[in-house]
């Protein structure tokens, strides 16, 4: 068992845990935060795959994607937050 | 070349082109209506006209347009479109003049005259359409167009009514829709030829067929009013008169009925029809349609529902004689699409009047009406003698021919019963309301006598269309051997559709 | 000459920004914006039609390491449909924002969605799909909170969540495909696909993130409540284009990218969660007690029709009969996006007018606003399947695909689906047509119904006798299956 199969699977472990915790969780809150540790999930699959063996050089193409990866899920969940914040208001009006 | 390319076009856009130029007129511009109207009633007589002497002298006219990969839109004039291209014309231009005098002063006359347009154009395309697609492309249309028409008062009946017809039409369109698919995939397309095109396909399944068939038959029956599929048509009568005079003697009814003649004619061809066994269940339901339609006409007060049950039964005639195989019954049948359409809208004219002027919906209120309204009741009475089948009035031609048909064919233990039976109900029905017309006297004050003090019955609009529709019922009747005759006409086409 | 390709995503891009920057001239700006970039995208149509798919590859940088644009026949029709609709949409909102404090914001995020859905179209790159995705998703849900209820904020939030859940779906089949493959360029992908546990895996994970964007039965529940409370310019694009771009990304996978891996089996799951989706999507809108949410409502249904041609197309051989049915996919698929959009618009005139969109109060309104009243019929026979439209078309090669593949479970579906369209499309106009005040007095013609007249009269009329034309660039695809 390598490395890079072990970060692998406990991304995997990590989207399925997201992904439970968003559909399954009343609170939205709960909920956005689900979607982040799927991403997290996801984001660690992608660097894993970037390992192509002690003699070779990474690969770059999955560092670049992470890259731009995280910076969409950072907009998204401070667009959620956002909204989620902005209906609390409205509830407290 | 170009002419035979663009008349069947140009036949379209002289209704269709006033109709949208109308629907953008305001209310009160009633002259430019008007004009625009008659123009376009013009135009199309006259492109109609030529078409008449081209297809006599068996010159092509056709349109191609292909509209998707296998379905091309066709527009293609054979003897059996002109026979109904022709009525449609002639009898839109005479319910046009009608209706502008009929509906004088009311609201929303742009949206109604401009459906109006509409429709007759969707009725026109039906009859030149070439092939099943491009049919049941206008049969759709022809529902969206009436509908409106159907639905004009606003009122809860006049919703009521338009909501049934629509669920019926609808229903039936898609039937008629998915039996044209089906027998497109079988056939890689189906056009109109005279004497059918699935006598060539052998090798398909002929239960196959018979189920398109069924499919295809229910669809158009909806609006043929067939029984039992005929609930729609007695509920439409809440329309203005005109509409009505248009639905049952040219629009509607007619559409149905002619499209059963061309699938049985011109997809199956009769004789391949008649060997698959499909013509005698239709020739069965046909009876069945004549006979209950002038029973429920029996016991209807209400004037135009014992006229909506009386189209139930006679529209029939057609499709009885489409179903009947020979060329005698086919002559009857396809006559009788001509003569009940003149007929019946001078019946509709009429009593649309009488409504109008006396407020007269009822035949228990019509003691005496002949001496207030002498040329409307006269109108009347060459109507309903000629549904009665009396000479020399046009019914009779349609009637004889039948009989003569059914003895041809072998078919008389069956159909002159059914002839005879139809014609004393037809009798039963209509001589009790000419004899309170003309040899009652009134007992009772009109409902609501509008014309009291004038010094003649109506004004010219809604008096000279009847008097004149039944007039040509009179004389196609009394010269149906004269050339160009609807007679003659259909002894042309079942010609052709014999291959003779 | 290629660079072409840029313009379509960069004009809207930049313009974006110069709305952002210059907040004051932001209507001038959205609605230049957007007809320039329906000006790059008929340019690039007209190559398309003269010389077939085109491929750009991004700063010189080869598809691989790179990124490609790529355009067929497929992305074509919808980038042709897309800019068009929002060319109407931007004139619409021009004055239905005119007044609003708003109109800064919806600019810069109209701009932003053009900009997505025209690179999602364009993206050659499973990766880049996934950001188009996203920035399409964003941008759509600021827009359908931009109305400010609480309602709406409840739905663009639901909204929201479940397109991100989506979106993480197909991220995490993009990983397992470069995972698989070493790459994510979808030409070379076409060839390197084989069935397996990976691409099994991937497909049903990019398939289940996609079926919610695009609002499949049982995914459908956040789209009417979604559509209903957006502004309506913002319903229009939602439902008449937002949902097609992630159709449009199922059908390039099914279709081209996956073709040897997917199943008979698992294409009629789909076409019965569409078959689903066609009834309960009607029987829905029949109930409906608001225009808005039965036009919404009207969306889940048609998008079942859509889906229902899955297993019919997975039935038939690649090759012309497989292109006859796809084309009648995309034609279904064009025909609704102008109709819906053209029925949202009117549909908002009605509200702005009248207040309210309860569809039993809306008496008088064919009277009082007789050109959206039209466009009310118009769209409605474009969503019904009637002739002249586009749809009745493609029903026709539905229904015949139906017959040619023998699968007749899809007929009653499509029968009962049509009859309840009618229904429900006709309870409207009853009322509409009815005698009322319901929509206040008569006015004269406003600018803002011209927009929506003119989309309803591109479904019904022009996409019912130019449909030919749909069929001609199906073909021409970038991705085909050994070609490309």
């Amino acid at each position: 068992m390598t490395q890079a199969l072990i970060y692998a699977l406990t991304g995997a472990v990590l989207f399925m845990l997201g992904v439970r915790s968003t559909l399954l969780r009343d609170s939205l809150l709960a909920r956005i935060l689900g979607l982040n540790v799927s991403g997290a999930g996801i984001f660690l699959i992608f660097v894993s795959l970037a390992y192509r063996g002690d003699s070779m050089p990474t690969d770059p193409i999955p560092h670049a994607l992470v890259l731009t990866g995280l910076v969409v899920a950072i907009s998204a969940t401070a667009l959620a937050l956002a909204l989620n914040r902005r209906l609390r208001e409205m509830d407290d009006e | 070349m170009t002419m035979s390319v663009w008349l069947p076009v140009g036949i379209l856009l002289s209704s269709f082109i006033p109709g949208v130029l109308i629907f953008f007129q305001p209310e009160e511009r009633h002259r430019l209506r008007t004009l625009l109207n008659l123009l376009g009633a013009l135009v199309k007589l006259l492109l109609v006209g030529v078409l008449i002497w081209g297809v006599f002298h068996e010159q092509v006219f056709e349109t191609r347009w292909t509209m998707a990969p296998g379905l091309e839109f066709v527009l293609h004039a054979d003897a059996l479109s002109v026979l109904f291209v022709s009525l449609s014309t002639l009898l839109w231009l005479v319910t046009t003049i009608y209706a502008i005098g009929y509906l004088e002063h009311t609201p929303h006359r742009s949206r109604f005259f401009g459906f109006f347009s509409l429709c007759v154009t969707a009725t026109v395309g039906l009859a030149l359409a070439g092939n099943l697609f491009t049919f049941v492309v206008f049969y759709e249309l022809l529902t969206l167009a009436t509908y409106p028409l159907i639905a004009h008062k606003g009122s809860p009946e006049a919703l009521r009514g338009a909501r049934i017809y629509l669920s019926y039409t609808l229903f039936g369109g898609l039937l008629l829709m998915i039996g044209a698919v089906w027998l497109h995939t079988l056939t890689g397309g189906v056009e109109f030829v005279e004497g059918g095109i699935l006598d060539q396909y052998a090798n398909l399944d002929q239960d196959t067929l018979r189920w398109i068939f069924l499919l295809l038959i229910v669809g158009l029956g909806v609006k043929a009013a067939l029984v039992p599929l005929h609930g729609w048509l007695p509920q439409a009568m809440v329309a203005p008169a005109p509409v009505s005079a248009l639905l049952h003697a040219v629009a509607v009814v007619k559409a149905g009925a002619f499209g059963i003649v061309r699938v049985i004619y011109d997809v199956y061809g009769v004789e391949f029809a008649a060997e698959l066994g499909v013509l005698t269940l239709l020739g069965t339901v046909a009876a069945i349609t004549i006979i209950y339609g002038s029973v429920k006409a029996l016991s209807q007060d209400h004037l135009k529902k014992r006229l909506a049950y009386s189209t139930v039964s006679q529209v029939s005639y057609i499709v009885l004689g489409a179903a009947i195989l020979g060329p005698l019954a086919t002559i009857g049948g396809l006559v009788h699409l001509v003569h009940q359409g003149v007929m019946k809208i001078t019946l509709f004219f009429a009593a649309g009047n009488y409504a109008e002027a006396l407020g007269i919906h009822r035949v228990s209120e019509m003691d005496g009406v002949g001496r207030r309204m002498p040329g409307t009741t006269l109108a009347f009475s060459i109507g309903a003698l000629g549904m009665i089948g009396i000479p020399p009035v046009a019914g009779f031609i349609s009637k004889w021919y039948l009989g003569l048909g059914a003895v041809e064919a072998g078919a008389a233990f069956w159909v002159l019963p059914v002839l005879i039976a139809s014609s004393l109900l037809n009798a039963a029905y209509f001589l009790p309301i000419l004899y309170r017309a003309w040899f009652k006297s009134a007992t009772s004050p009109w409902p609501a006598d509008k014309t009291a003090g004038c010094a003649r019955e109506l004004p010219d609009p809604l008096l000279w269309p009847p008097v004149t529709t039944a007039a040509l019922a009179l004389l196609i009747g009394l010269f149906a051997a004269a050339p160009y005759s609807p007679l003659e006409w259909a002894e042309l086409i079942a010609g052709r559709e014999y291959r003779q | 000459m290629n660079n072409l390709l840029i313009w379509p995503v960069a004009l809207p891009l930049l313009s974006a920004l110069l709305a952002l920057l210059w907040p004051r001239r932001s209507t001038w700006i959205g609605v230049a914006g957007t007809g320039l970039s329906l000006s790059a995208v008929l340019l690039v149509s007209r190559q398309v039609v003269e010389s077939g798919s085109i491929e750009l590859a991004l700063g010189g940088w080869a598809p691989g390491l790179g990124i490609a644009l790529r355009v067929d026949g497929l992305s074509l029709l919808m980038l042709l449909m897309s800019s068009l609709v929002a060319m109407a949409v931007a004139v619409y909102s021009s004055v239905y924002f005119s007044d609003s404090e708003r109109r800064g914001e919806f600019w810069v995020l109209w701009l932003l969605l053009i900009t997505a859905l025209h690179a999602l179209f364009l993206s050659g790159d499973l990766f880049n799909l996934y950001v188009t995705l996203e920035l399409l998703g964003l941008s759509a849900v600021v827009l359908a909170c931009l109305g400010g209820s609480r309602a709406s904020l409840q739905a663009a939030l639901r909204y929201l969540v479940l397109g991100l859940l989506g979106s993480l779906a197909f991220l995490m089949g993009v990983a397992l495909i470069y995972a698989g493959y070493g790459t994510l360029d979808m030409a070379a992908l076409g060839d390197a696909i084989e069935a397996g546990p990976t691409a099994w895996v991937a497909l049903s994970l990019m398939t289940g993130g996609l079926l919610i964007k695009s609002a499949l039965f049982p995914l459908h529940f956040w789209l009417p409540p979604a559509h209903a409370n957006a502004p309506a310019p913002v319903s229009a694009v939602l439902s008449a284009l937002v949902v097609k771009a992630a159709l449009y990304l199922i059908l390039r996978l099914w279709l081209e990218l996956f073709d040897g891996v997917v199943t008979q089996a698992s294409a009629m799951i789909i076409g019965v969660l569409g078959a689903v989706a066609v009834l309960w999507g009607s029987w829905a809108a029949l109930q409906a007690q608001r225009l808005k949410l039965m036009a919404a409502y009207s969306t889940v249904a048609q998008l079942g029709y859509l889906f229902l041609f899955l297993p019919l197309l997975a039935a038939i051989p690649e090759g012309e009969g497989r292109d006859l049915a796809l084309g009648a996919l995309v034609l279904l698929a064009l025909t609704h996006g102008f109709a819906k959009s053209a029925f949202f618009l009117a549909a908002g005139v009605i509200m702005q007018r009248a207040g309210h969109d309860r569809i039993a109060e809306l008496g008088g309104t064919a009277r009082a606003l007789p050109v959206t009243a039209f466009t009310i019929a118009l769209a409605g026979v474009a969503l019904i399947g009637l002739p002249p439209s586009g749809s009745f078309l493609a029903k026709w090669q539905l229904l015949s695909t139906v017959f040619v593949t023998g699968q007749w479970l899809w007929l009653p579906v499509i029968a009962v689906g049509t009859l309840l369209a009618g229904a429900y499309i006709f309870r409207l106009l009853g009322h509409a047509f009815a005698p009322g005040e319901g929509v206040g007095p008569s006015l004269s013609v406003g600018r803002e119904e011209i927009p929506a007249v003119l989309l309803a009269l591109i479904a019904t009329l022009l996409l019912g006798f130019w449909a030919a034309e749909v069929w001609e660039l199906v073909p021409i695809s970038a991705y085909a299956g050994g070609e490309a």
